[in-house]
């Protein structure tokens, strides 16, 4: 790993063995954990931060997937027929984050969360 | 079902890509709830399914200037013991907590999500560099 020094090694292994264990914990990328260290630990800006953390999922979410496989959990079928449209999906929004209120977006959004978290604990 | 599986590729997306959320907070749930996965399984999965979204994400915000490529991909390098030992834990926690403590992660995601449609500007906004 050249361009980064002992010392950030040892930062960035810290938020970065957290979203691990987060990212295999929960299936997912792992930034709710490394999106805030990297702004209040070493002093990233949001952007700059959610786009390192991107970079890093790709790693994370490769190896997670990859350790999945061995555990005969990994249904790739599935998985390429839902995250490849998301490509799509992904450029849709950012269209659309232009044209319409994030105000209502965003509280739409909270509720749909807050079903799909009553239906899992239903089920639990 | 093939075409459930794409729509929900793309409503996921098309929410990661206007709020800057991950899209795995969406993937799990429709994994499990629509095409029926085992909470595990979706799990899984959505890990499968991020790695696209993630890769065309971090070129995008690249060419932005927003992604300092070599420290996000030491990050990610180094977060493997902690990958590793995750994925290991959730094949063994009972199915019920982990259940649990992803409700709690959708609340939490729900929350923020509340604050910051409370502090949004309620007219539409030029595009942000947010993933």
């Amino acid at each position: 790993m050249p361009r980064v020094s002992r010392n950030r090694r040892l930062e960035l292994l810290a938020i970065g063995t957290a979203a691990g264990v987060f990212s295999g914990l929960f299936g997912v990328g792992g930034g709710t954990v490394m999106v805030p260290l990297l702004i209040l630990w070493l002093g990233y800006d949001e952007r700059t931060a959610t786009g390192t953390s991107l970079a890093a999922i790709i790693v994370i979410s490769a190896v997670g997937a990859t350790a999945q496989a061995f555990y005969g959990n990994l249904h790739v079928d599935d998985g390429l027929l839902v995250g490849v449209p998301a490509v799509g999906g992904v450029l849709l929004g950012t269209w659309l984050q232009q044209r319409v209120s994030m105000r209502v977006i965003s509280g739409l959004f909270a509720l749909l969360l807050t079903a799909l978290a009553a239906d899992l604990v239903a089920t639990a | 079902m093939i075409l459930e599986a794409a729509l929900i590729g793309v409503a996921a997306g098309a929410v990661s890509g206007m709020l800057g959320v991950g899209g795995g907070i969406l993937f799990v749930p429709a994994l499990v709830l629509v095409l029926g996965l085992s909470q595990v399984d979706g799990e899984a999965t959505s890990l499968l399914a991020i790695l696209p979204v993630a890769a065309v994400g971090t070129w995008r915000q690249y060419r932005y200037g927003n992604v300092r490529l070599g420290e996000g991909l030491a990050m990610g390098a180094l977060a493997t013991v902690g990958t590793v030992a995750g994925v290991a834990l959730v094949n063994v926690l009972p199915v019920h907590l982990v259940k649990i403590g992803f409700a709690v992660l959708l609340l939490f995601t729900a929350l923020q999500m509340v604050r910051r449609a409370l502090a949004a500007d309620p007219e539409p906004k030029p595009e942000k560099a947010g993933s």
